[in-house]
């Protein structure tokens, strides 16, 4: 019966029920939004240290990013190598660089070179083209989300990065990067070649610990015989990514602290219009106390109210989040939409509108029953 | 039925059935400070199972507050009260919720039906809020209604009912829980005549049942046929206490009882 009232109080007046909606609503798909670009912001982050297969990274000091690396000796990788435990030692290059698109004009890309016959961190979900390909001269592979942005139509297009000239030989999907700029793959050697880098530098170590071998230790040993260089774990060069982009520059509290912003504006406008809902049916909660009911069954039907708003509210702002998701799919900042994160968002619809009961319940709760004879 | 006479006694004396609700020197202060008014100042009496009891008086006389106080809504300054044997000195507000949910059936002047719920379920309510749910209270609340001639507006709203119609889904919800006390407020003053009779038709034949009180505040002067007795209220005090025929002739009884005794 409880949720009978609820119910019918709900949908008693249409146009609450609008505002109320609309509120959820907006705060659902504000949150959604921030949040899935927080996600998405992570995704790309980490996709790249993710992907690789290496379990410690040799990088010079303070490297804040896979992004922003900066040379090393190319010594370090045989020293990882010569380490017991070590299974694999791969060399990686990483550096920005300056497109020049056929079309005229610049923008700036992450140059990576990896050798794919030493195990190093090749593209994925290539949809045009092959890997293989880029044992071809000039090749590099990039994603299509970007080919606009590089000023170039598809595989077979050319462009220079410095002095030298490339060629699209194939096309990725959705390998985007947090600072919206376009990885290019290549070979090492093409890397070095593209990025004026002496023969004797690279980025980065990806070493392979064998198996049984102890991580940690096998880290130790690196450390020792690398003293100019920082070897951190997996997950350690993780956090120290997203970290840096994500708090050290604000981003991702920009992204939480506007996910926070819409959940405030949403529990104020529901708070608002349940408040003025249960204002309005102050008296039919004053018959249902003089009736006898208890402070828990009037608070049933308050929350009950939230609740349904909450439940309704959600479905229609799922309805569009997910809408937005789809359309950033091809974008160049992808919202990403998981299930736990639907299931957060429906916690937080949930505790909204919990909180928004609040003040309704305080104000039934000082009614003076003895208005239900003045009514 | 006709009020015969008008005989003033003193309030509780004429006990006819058994007692369901005493109340005891009532005193109820309302305000604070230099603002403070007392609504009541010493009420005492007695509502009787098998009765029909009206409360009359002027406006401003104590009458609602007086109302609010036997039906457990406000709690007395002084005095004590009683509703089917349980005091309630010193309850709080969810015992005395309880107390009212148990014993009490309440009707109200402007009938106060929930807009967005049927007869029905306007019915329903009174057995829900007791944690009486399922096909039980339906068929109670469906008996309910028969028991005031609604059978065919369980599904109605009360958009769609009269005035008279909406009190009887009224007397319906006050009946559906059993109640030991039925207060009614004014329970015909926003009636039509014919509605207005036909309320107090249903409360006289209420009140016959003798596991049940039935105090009535009006002053519709039509009512008073269909009352065992009437309480007179004035400033806070009552002031009279007037029985129909049978009433009066035990009071008679009382009298020549009395001076049996004195002489015996």
């Amino acid at each position: 019966m409880t949720l009978t009232i609820a119910f019918r109080n709900l949908f008693h007046d249409r146009v609450r029920l609008a505002v109320t909606l609309i509120g959820i609503l907006f705060s659902i798909v504000l949150v959604a939004v921030q949040l899935g670009l927080y996600l998405g912001a992570r995704r790309m982050i980490i996709s790249m240290i993710d992907r690789s297969d290496g379990d410690l990274w040799v990088m010079a000091y303070a490297t804040k990013n896979f992004e922003e690396a900066q040379p090393i000796n190319a010594r370090e990788r045989y020293a990882a190598l010569a380490t017991p435990g070590v299974e694999r030692a791969v060399p990686m290059i990483t550096s920005f660089a300056d497109w020049q698109k056929p079309t005229g004009g610049s923008t700036l890309v992450v140059v990576i070179g990896a050798e794919a016959a030493d195990g190093g961190l090749m593209p994925w979900n290539v949809v045009e083209g092959d890997v293989s390909g880029l044992g071809a001269r000039d090749a590099v592979i990039v994603d299509k989300t970007y080919l606009q942005e590089l000023g170039i139509k598809g595989v077979g297009d050319t462009a220079q990065i410095g002095a030298s000239r490339v060629r699209v030989t194939g096309l990725t999907q959705g390998i985007r990067s947090f600072t919206v700029t376009p990885y290019v793959f290549t070979t090492t050697n093409r890397a070095r070649a593209l990025l004026d880098m002496p023969a004797d530098k690279i980025t980065y170590v990806l070493v392979k610990v064998a198996p049984g071998a102890d991580v940690e230790a096998v880290r130790a040993a690196i450390r020792s015989k690398v003293p100019d260089s920082e070897v951190l774990t997996k997950a350690e060069f993780r956090d120290r990514s997203l970290n840096h982009w994500l708090f050290a520059t604000g981003a991702g509290v920009a992204l939480l602290g506007g996910a926070v912003l819409g959940l405030v504006v949403g529990t104020v406008i529901v708070a608002q219009t349940l408040y003025s809902s249960t204002k309005d049916h102050l008296s039919e909660f004053a018959t249902l106390r003089a009736l006898g009911s208890s402070s828990g069954y009037i608070h049933r039907v308050i929350l009950a109210q939230a609740g349904l708003s909450a439940v309704v509210g959600y479905i229609l702002g799922m309805v569009i989040a997910l809408t937005i998701v789809y359309l950033s799919e091809a974008t160049a900042l992808p919202i990403v939409m998981s299930p736990v994160l639907a299931l957060v968002l429906l916690a937080l619809t949930l505790a909204m509108c919990g909180v928004s009961a609040v003040s309704a319940i305080g104000k039934v709760m000082r009614i003076d029953p003895v208005m239900v004879f003045n009514r | 039925m006709s009020l015969e006479t008008s005989t003033l006694t003193q309030p509780g004396i004429l006990a006819a059935g058994e007692v369901m609700l005493e109340a005891h020197s009532i005193v109820k202060e309302l305000g604070r400070g230099a603002g403070k008014v007392r609504a009541l100042k010493g009420v005492s009496l007695q509502l009787n199972a098998g009765e029909l009891t009206l409360l009359m008086g002027p406006s401003g006389s104590g009458k609602t507050t007086l109302l609010s106080i036997i039906g457990c809504i406000l709690t007395p300054t002084e005095g004590s009260l009683t509703v089917a044997g349980q005091s309630t000195d010193g309850l709080p507000p969810e015992q005395l919720a309880r107390l009212r949910r148990r014993h009490i059936g309440f009707i109200f002047q402007s009938y106060n039906l929930l807009e967005t719920l049927t007869a029905e379920q306007n019915v329903r309510v009174a057995l829900d809020v007791r944690g009486e749910r399922g096909s039980q209270a339906t068929v109670r609340a469906q008996r309910a209604l028969q028991k005031v001639g609604l059978r065919h507006k369980l599904k109605s709203y009360p958009s769609n009912m009269s005035g008279g119609e909406q009190q009887r889904v009224a007397v319906a919800r006050a009946l559906v829980g059993a109640p030991s006390v039925m207060l009614a407020d004014e329970p015909t003053a926003a009636l039509d005549s014919e509605n207005g009779l036909a309320v107090m038709q249903l409360l006289s034949e209420i009140a016959r049942d003798k596991s049940r009180a039935v105090l009535a505040v009006t002053h519709d002067p039509r009512t008073i046929p269909f009352a065992n007795r009437v309480l007179r209220i004035e400033d806070g005090l009552i002031v009279g206490e007037e029985r129909r025929a049978e009433g009066i002739e035990t009071v008679h009884e009382l009298a020549r009882n009395r001076k049996r005794k004195a002489n015996a």
